[in-house]
């Protein structure tokens, strides 16, 4: 190890630059050893640290009134009102991706992403109550794409569906930049007590840190350094660093992690996720200002003759950390009892600013602990402002109603039931609405109110305008939860980005990141929670820009909710512009294969009028039906609400920019009373015109027309060609 | 009336049940701990919750059937008291050899998770008493293994004892015969993979799993 050519080649393979090795030896004013070299590079890596977003973190809003715990803990709690017996609840949300580890083993990957979301949750004193899951793949028709798919969905199922977590929402979507990186972003809520949230910061010295769970193995050495990392031809040997997840052990953590908390016996408590041991360890020591001392010859481990190296930076999933009160011992010992669980006191709190790890009484490393999290590098990477989209070319005369069919039956656009109908959506029997709509609803057990989940972004517009695709993003979220008669609360961030270390690349975070600050601002929605990966490169090529927004919000009465199927004779009544904004559209990439112009502009102030004035016309008993107008523009929007209701529409909308256009601040709302609601939206100062009837059994459009019955057919076999595969089978036998 | 709700470790519908049972009788079923050995006295129904008992390792409801609380389950069954299995617990009940059968990986191999409808197959149960014969319903569906299998003579013996309380007009996993759910011979067991206890609440959709439990409050009334 004294070797110095030894020591740069092994800080290189651990993804430490030569800049961060220097660091480290000024802080230790010695080379680290192999052990201590391991722990740096799960601290410091992008993952854990992140040093190359931090800087731009910073500026969202993360307060309002609502927010109990904004970001830094493992979810952000936010405040929901009373609960049955009067005491104030909250409702405990994140969304993390687990992208690098899906593409190299969808099963897996998948499966323990939702794993660690869950746990993220119920680690604070929540137990779970609804997850949702947005998906990127590749090409419809790339040779990876259907196994990635077939494997990601039985993942996400298997885990969550044995767990026992309702998934009710989520996102899906194809496009060739996602070819050599696939994301999968899970994003998990739940409810607790407002006063009975559970931190990571421990206190008090001399106090016992105990470990909860699963046994240690090796899986997972490197994970986080792995996520870390762009994708090369040698992806096939990184296989080993992807976790196993085992759902009824979470399942059984859950249970006992909850009985526990209720005995008093928790101090403060930390998941094992992204560098497992170092990072949970390092986390309780820095957040409550205290050194902790492990000692890992006490820690569970089901392979023999692990190292301190191994130990320190293995995976292995279902485990937890915590630091309990010594008098309530045999109280926490009974609980683990009774759920069958491994646990083990493998260290205490010390006083002095250090992490000291010792295996059979010898010092394996001896570092300091503030310097772990305290003293990562943070970068301030340049950044240009990314070129200018392409124009948008001549729109040819295309059949309106043969153009509703391609983009209602692509992959992109087309129903999503295959995927959603391998979760279970209604364990815990309080599901109001499950995934197929605007968004998902359920209620909080035993009182009146329910909560809304949706899960948004549309990278097409974040490639071509960073600032407005993430502000669209937000918004979209919003108008999500405005159709289904939430009130929207906040949001958690999952940003998916390329190389940071490219300027055109961190222009596009950058843009985001502004884009969904001021929506985050505008909407009242501010971030609690989130996630960035980056590198999410193969070959030099990143993916879209995804900044997917999670959002939560709040129906304060179960009568609150919208409803989704518009009756015959009903008008169809727009809100917002007329709009015809056709660049970057779903038409022009889907219908033209164009994929030219800008995004959309998004008007905040419109944004938040047109989702004021909806909610008025649900307190106002004027609506039958709501739905956003998003992808597709008004045509779409309107065939699925025609499909949702069972019954066809008219609209009376001509030229193909009106149909097709993706302006924003839009929704679709079906009534019997539109005058009644035409005269709202004029006192709101709102745009809104009848566009159209339901009633017949076609959507008629532009003179043309298309049957129900066929839209629905196409509608529902847009999957059809990349799921029917041999290698669907195949990953569906694994599950 | 009694009730009591069987819970393992991975059990995730044990609630839902108890809501359900609580709805219909007025009273909340006692939870029974799977390593408890005997059951609470004077009970009128035992319910085998859905979920994933044992993550449904070896086999699903097979670990779960040796567990202790199963011993009793079984003799209270043997004495003719009244069994309920939804999902999981319908495993379990076959696993227990409570019910005959067995419940295959779903034909078209990923987990279904759907409305369903179901056909009231017999209404002469304490199950399925306040149900017509040939209703139709609608539950939810949420399983991996639900697919029932029954040979030529076992198919036999369930339709001339009238056993087949609930088919499928659409079958999702490949049940022989659209089997949703059985009875035992004595008629006092039933085991189905539907979900019932996930519709009894207009706010979720529908109520057509309401009957099925007001049909064992009414007949725990009348004492049958």
């Amino acid at each position: 190890m004294s070797d110095r050519d030894t020591i740069e080649d092994l800080a290189t393979a651990h993804g430490l630059s030569p800049d961060e090795m220097e660091r480290i030896r000024r802080l230790l004013g010695r080379d680290p050893n192999l052990t201590e070299l391991g722990i740096f590079s799960a601290m410091w890596n992008e993952h854990c640290s992140y040093k190359s977003s931090k800087k731009w973190l910073r500026t969202l809003p993360t307060e309002g009134p609502q927010v109990i715990c904004g970001p830094g803990e493992n979810a952000g709690v936010v405040d929901i009102g009373d609960g049955p017996d009067g005491r104030r609840l909250a409702v405990v949300f994140k969304m993390e991706s687990h992208n690098h580890p899906s593409y190299i083993e969808p099963y897996q990957g998948a499966a323990t992403g939702v794993g660690g979301i869950l746990r993220d949750v119920f680690t604070m004193g929540a137990r779970p109550v609804a997850a949702m899951n947005a998906l990127s793949f590749g090409a419809p028709g790339h040779p990876r794409t259907p196994g990635l798919l077939a494997g990601v969905v039985a993942g996400v199922g298997g885990y969550g569906n044995c767990f026992g977590v309702p998934t009710v929402g989520g996102e899906l979507r194809f496009d060739p930049a996602y070819n050599g990186n696939c994301l999968v972003n899970a994003f998990a809520a739940g409810i607790a007590r407002a006063d009975g949230i559970f931190y990571s910061a421990a206190s008090g010295v001399g106090m016992p840190v105990v470990y909860l769970g699963a046994k240690t193995g090796r899986d997972g050495v490197g994970g986080a350094t792995m996520a870390s990392a762009e994708f090369d031809d040698t992806i096939e040997e990184k296989r080993p660093t992807v976790q196993v997840g085992d759902p009824f052990t979470e399942k059984r953590l859950m249970e006992a992690c909850l009985e526990l908390m209720a005995t008093g016996a928790v101090i403060s408590i930390q998941d094992m996720g992204a560098a497992g041991l170092t990072c949970s360890a390092v986390e309780m020591g820095d957040k409550g200002n205290l050194g902790i001392r492990l000692d890992l010859e006490r820690v569970p481990v089901r392979e023999a003759n692990m190292t301190a190296y191994e130990m320190m930076l293995s995976e292995s999933q279902e485990r937890m950390l915590m630091v309990l009160r010594p008098e309530k011992e045999a109280e926490a010992k009974a609980v683990f009892d009774k759920w069958d669980l491994d646990f083990a006191i493998v260290g205490e709190t010390i006083p002095e600013d250090r992490f000291l790890i010792c295996m059979n009484g010898e010092v394996a490393a001896d570092l300091p602990l503030k310097a772990l999290s305290g003293e990562a590098p943070e970068y301030d990477r340049p950044w240009v402002e990314p070129p200018a989209p392409a124009p948008l070319g001549n729109i040819p005369e295309v059949d309106a109603a043969e153009a509703l069919l391609t983009l209602m039956g692509s992959p992109n656009h087309c129903s999503r039931h295959w995927v959603y109908e391998q979760y279970d959506t209604s364990v815990g029997a309080d599901t109001m609405r499950r995934p197929g709509s605007d968004a998902g609803i359920v209620r909080v057990h035993g009182t009146d109110k329910a909560l809304a989940f949706t899960a948004d972004v549309t990278p097409r517009y974040c490639k071509a305008n960073p600032e407005r695709g993430g502000a669209q993003a937000v918004a979209e979220a919003y108008r999500n939860l405005i159709a289904t008669g939430a009130r929207p609360l906040a949001v958690t961030d999952n940003l998916n980005f390329g190389n940071p270390e490219k300027p055109e690349i961190m222009g596009q975070f950058v843009g985001c990141i502004k884009g969904i600050g001021a929506a985050c601002e505008a909407l009242d929605m501010p971030v609690v929670s989130g996630n960035v990966s980056l590198y999410n490169e193969t070959d030099g090529s990143a993916i879209l820009p995804t900044p997917t927004i999670g959002a939560v919000g709040l129906l304060a009465h179960l009568s609150d909710a919208i409803g989704t199927r518009p009756q015959d004779g009903d008008a169809l009544v727009r809100i917002g512009p007329q709009g015809g904004h056709l660049g970057a559209s779903a038409f022009a990439h889907e219908v033209l294969g164009d994929r030219g112009g800008d995004a959309p502009a998004v008007d905040l102030t419109a944004e938040r009028a047109a989702g004021e004035l909806v909610l008025a016309a649900r307190d106002a008993g004027l609506l039958r039906a709501a739905h956003d107008v998003a992808d597709g523009g008004l045509a779409v929007a309107a065939a699925e609400m025609a499909l949702a209701g069972g019954v066809g529409v008219t609209l009376d909308v001509s030229g193909l920019g009106a149909l097709y256009g993706e302006d924003q601040g839009r929704y679709l709302l079906a009534t019997s009373e539109p005058q009644a609601l035409l005269d709202l939206a004029t006192a709101h100062g709102v745009p809104a015109a009848v566009v159209g009837r339901f009633g017949g059994d076609a959507v008629t459009l532009a003179g043309t027309a298309v049957k129900l019955a066929e839209l629905a057919a196409a509608h529902r076999g847009g999957l059809d060609a990349i799921t029917s595969g041999p290698e669907l089978a195949s990953a569906a036998a694994h599950a | 009336m009694k009730t009591a709700v069987i819970v393992f470790p991975g059990s995730n519908c044990d609630r839902d049940m108890a809501v359900a049972l609580e709805q219909a009788t007025g009273r909340k079923p006692q939870m029974v701990w799977h390593k408890d050995a005997a059951l609470p006295q004077g009970l009128d129904l035992v319910a085998i919750p859905g979920g994933f008992s044992f993550g449904d390792y070896l086999r699903c409801g097979a670990i779960a059937a040796q567990a202790p609380v199963m011993r009793a389950v079984v003799a209270f069954a043997n004495r003719g008291g009244h069994v309920l299995g939804v999902c999981n617990g319908f495993q379990v009940l076959i696993e227990a050899g409570l019910l005959p059968g067995a419940l295959m990986r779903n034909a078209g191999l990923t987990f279904v998770c759907r409305d369903v409808t179901l056909e009231v197959a017999t209404a002469d149960s304490v199950f399925t008493s306040a149900y017509a014969r040939g209703q139709a319903l609608t539950v939810p569906v949420a399983h991996h293994d639900g697919n029932y299998v029954a040979d030529a003579a076992l198919l036999e013996r369930l339709r001339g004892e009238d056993r087949i309380a609930f088919t499928y007009r659409d079958n999702p996993n490949g049940s022989t015969a659209d089997i949703a759910g059985v009875l035992s011979g004595n008629r006092r067991v039933l085991g189905m993979m539907p979900h019932p206890e996930r519709a009894v609440d207009p706010v979720l959709g529908g109520t057509d799993g309401t009957a099925l439990f007001d049909s064992i409050a009414a007949a725990a009334r009348i004492g049958a």
